[in-house]
């Protein structure tokens, strides 16, 4: 529901599009907001236009959730994203008119993406309990130890959302950082941010603590720096970086030696179903070692 | 009774079979470069071993080139199979050759005969073993069957720059799994111990490997910035300080090239009142004092229990007394040379901060030879984590002192760096050692043990010690285009 005309003499309730930071919704503290058109050019809302503090406090929320999401067990995250899809699922008509107003696609394309992307969401909430076995390994090691190795979540993953595919890209590269146990800060697609919107309702009523993932809205080119610049975070993807900003990000986030993403040339298509790349992107393996005797 | 003391048992320096000259390798054979030569030093008596042939940026150009032919028309066609068994015939020549070259190795980098001997050699042998045996089983090392069930393909060409403190070993941890994977190598070793990396192109050689799959350029840093900058790699494999990794990371931005540095350390030795003392007492001495201290992941910072801190100190200063530092030939040497004036130098300094810092300093009255380039082993107790001996990596034998009490607070401190490559815990209580190793943020994590190393274990770090791990079917991703 957006600034619609009334319907048989009734006037829409329309909302107000928020940041959403440590599991709250607020509005930018920069006060600013920058209008939002559908595909066709209407003015569908006035989002909020995120600033470098929207970017720390999102970032500390991020750091903050870290310690609980990571400790949970890998059986409670994998339940909590598909409890992320049940709702997905709940709210699919919703999404479904998002997707179509941002981008412009017909009603039946529109529902793929949105069932894509709930799917993706399954996918991932399988996958919780299954990193550490297909990643991990026991190593013979030469000698009296028993020696392990297995993944752990990088940290706090700042994500930059594809610009093209506004809920199922977006779905597509923040899945994974939640599957391996790292927290995010995502920038929304910058023309259609209103989907990123949506699901951050839907993971405020899913059971994700607040503060493992954070969207804010705004223009890509002036949050990314920041994002990339920060010491706290450890993870950058790249996926809808500006075009002429990209390489000055990777050089920016190797000051802080953060795991990168890059951009690709071309939007990837969020339709192919994952391996298990973002995964490993966003894992650290840590080797144990430990001696065997009486 | 008089105690019984050591008489000089030194290694036959012949056995290095030391040349007066040496030569880049490029391309299967030994050419001379076009960069100034270099003279590579004995740490231990300053004197001059060998010249070394540098390479020039236009080798660099020659190396890369070489490498790419071998890539497309031998070693990247050619079945894993086959190239396994190329790899098995280095890792048994290795282990042929490894009495020479734990000598050779030992003058070239000053560390004890004992330590070239029992651990850069034949782990380096057991490393070129262990990843020979994946060449033809990459299709099973969990990156997807690939074409034909061979696995994901590699990536191309590799530039590879190694450092100084474990040589011939550094070598080996880039050039067996790049092969193994099929993909062919450009080395640089670093500057002030070429030589083992050079011996190994020679038995490469021997071993019949085709022309151009390995090629080895020594040269200084600027021939290192040329290799890892070169637009003719795939890939880019990195080990030495944090500073030139972020410099690298920086310069391979935006190009898509696959990198993976293994960076620096300031690991914490975490040592818990119910730890077995003696024995955390002997881990801690082999976290630090081993290699002199120039081991990234060495045990640079305990962190010792507040109830155990003055018991553990004195049994600690008495087991460092014992130390034997001196001639690295001597097979009763514990503590070798420092590997170079510079690195002398930046080792004084920093303990230097540490006195001024207010930190105290405990030195081991170990006797000290009287040329050469030493530093006895040092201890400082009373040490503020805002110190620079408790933030810097010193890469020198340098232990700092920090106390804890409780396990929260252990954590919290270990994790206090930007680094996190390794740690070390030290208790009875299974279940206190593996509620800590969980919680500590480092890529390799020693439990009653420390500095153990071995070709299925992989390794590397967390932050700002890098990305990427070596050994194992872990190690094995990063030269795999998966």
């Amino acid at each position: 529901m957006s600034l619609s005309p009334p319907v048989d003499g009734r006037l829409g309730v329309a909302k107000t599009f928020k940041l959403y930071v440590g599991g709250a919704f607020p509005r930018s503290e920069s006060g600013r907001s920058y209008p939002v058109s559908d595909a066709k050019g209407r003015l569908l809302a006035h989002a909020a236009l995120a600033s470098r503090k929207d970017v720390r406090d999102a970032v500390s929320a991020a750091a903050g959730a870290g310690k609980g999401w990571s400790g949970a067990t890998a059986y409670n995250k994998g339940q909590v994203l598909y409890r992320v899809a049940e709702m997905l699922q709940a709210r699919r008509e919703g999404l479904v008119d998002d997707v179509v107003a941002a981008e412009g696609l017909t009603r039946k394309r529109a529902s793929t993406q949105v069932d894509a992307a709930i799917d993706r969401w399954v996918w991932y909430a399988g996958w919780t309990d299954k990193i550490s076995s297909v990643l991990g390994s026991v190593n013979p090691v030469a000698g009296p130890f028993v020696n392990w190795s297995a993944p752990e979540p990088t940290g706090v993953v700042g994500v930059l959302a594809p610009q093209g595919s506004s809920l199922l890209g977006l779905v597509d590269v923040l899945a994974p950082v939640l599957a391996t146990g790292c927290t995010a800060v995502v920038v929304a697609s910058q023309e259609r941010p209103l989907p990123a919107v949506g699901l951050s309702e839907v993971l405020a009523t899913s059971d994700v603590p607040g503060g493992v993932v954070n969207i804010l809205t705004g223009a890509t080119a002036e949050l990314a720096p920041w994002l990339a610049a920060h010491a706290e975070v450890h993870g950058l993807d790249l996926a809808g970086a500006p075009a002429e900003l990209a390489v000055e990000l990777e050089r920016t986030a190797a000051d802080t030696v953060k795991r990168v993403l890059p951009r690709p040339a071309t939007e990837a298509d969020h339709t192919r179903v994952p391996g298990t790349a973002r995964l490993r992107a966003w894992s650290e393996i840590k080797t144990v070692w430990h001696p065997v005797g009486r | 009774m008089e105690p019984w003391t050591y008489s000089p048992a030194r290694e036959n320096a012949a056995l290095a079979n030391l040349q007066p000259s040496y030569r880049p390798f490029v391309d299967g054979r030994f050419v001379d470069g076009d960069g100034e030569p270099l003279k590579t030093v004995n740490p231990a008596t300053e004197e001059v071993l060998a010249e070394v042939g540098t390479a020039s940026t236009s080798d660099v150009d020659r190396a890369v080139a070489a490498a790419r032919r071998a890539f497309e028309t031998t070693w990247g066609p050619m079945p894993g199979a086959e190239r396994a068994k190329y790899l098995f015939r280095i890792a048994r020549i290795v282990a042929e050759r490894s009495r020479e070259l734990a000598v050779l190795e030992t003058l070239d980098n000053g560390k004890p005969i004992r330590e070239s001997r029992d651990v850069d050699v034949p782990t380096a042998a057991a490393h070129l073993f262990h990843h020979a045996g994946w060449a033809d089983k990459l299709g099973h090392a969990g990156y997807g069957p690939g074409v034909g069930g061979n696995g994901p393909p590699p990536l191309g060409v590799v530039g590879a720059v190694i450092p100084w403190n474990f040589p011939l070993l550094m070598a080996v941890w880039k050039i067996a799994p790049a092969l193994a994977a099929g993909n062919t190598i450009v080395l640089k070793p670093a500057e002030t111990t070429p030589l083992t990396a050079l011996v190994l192109a020679q038995i490469a050689a021997e071993a019949g490997l085709p022309a151009g799959v390995l090629n080895v350029l020594p040269g200084a840093g600027d021939i290192g910035s040329a290799l890892v900058g070169h637009d003719g790699l795939d890939k880019v494999a990195f080990t030495g300080s944090t500073d030139v990794g972020k410099e690298i990371q920086r310069r391979l931005a935006g190009t898509g090239r696959r990198l993976t540095l293994e960076l620096g350390g300031k690991a914490a030795n975490i040592v818990y009142d119910d730890a077995a003392l003696d024995q955390a007492v002997e881990g801690v001495v082999d976290g630090i004092f081993f290699n002199q201290g120039h081991v990234c992941c060495a045990g640079s910072r305990l962190l010792v229990q507040e109830s155990i801190a003055e018991e553990f100190g004195e049994l600690l200063h008495a087991r460092v007394t014992t130390l034997r530092v001196g001639d690295p030939l001597d097979k009763n040497t514990d503590v070798g040379a420092i590997n170079s004036r510079a690195q002398l130098d930046r080792i004084v300094d920093l303990a230097a901060a540490g006195d001024s810092e207010g930190a105290q300093r405990w030195t081991s009255p170990c006797p000290l030879p009287e040329k050469g380039l030493f530093f006895p082993p040092t201890v400082f107790s009373g040490v503020e984590q805002t110190m620079r001996v408790a933030r810097e990596e010193i890469f020198g034998p340098v232990l700092s002192v920090l106390t804890f009490r409780t396990p929260d607070e252990a954590v919290a401190k270990a994790n206090n760096t930007p680094y996190g490559l390794s740690a070390g815990v030290w208790t009875d209580k299974g279940s206190k050692a593996m509620w800590t190793a969980q919680r500590l943020r480092a890529g390799v994590v020693w439990t009653n043990t420390f500095n153990k190393f071995d070709p299925t274990s992989p390794f590397g770090g967390y932050a700002e010690s890098g990305f990427g791990r070596e050994g194992g079917r872990i190690g094995l991703g990063a030269y795999l285009d998966a």
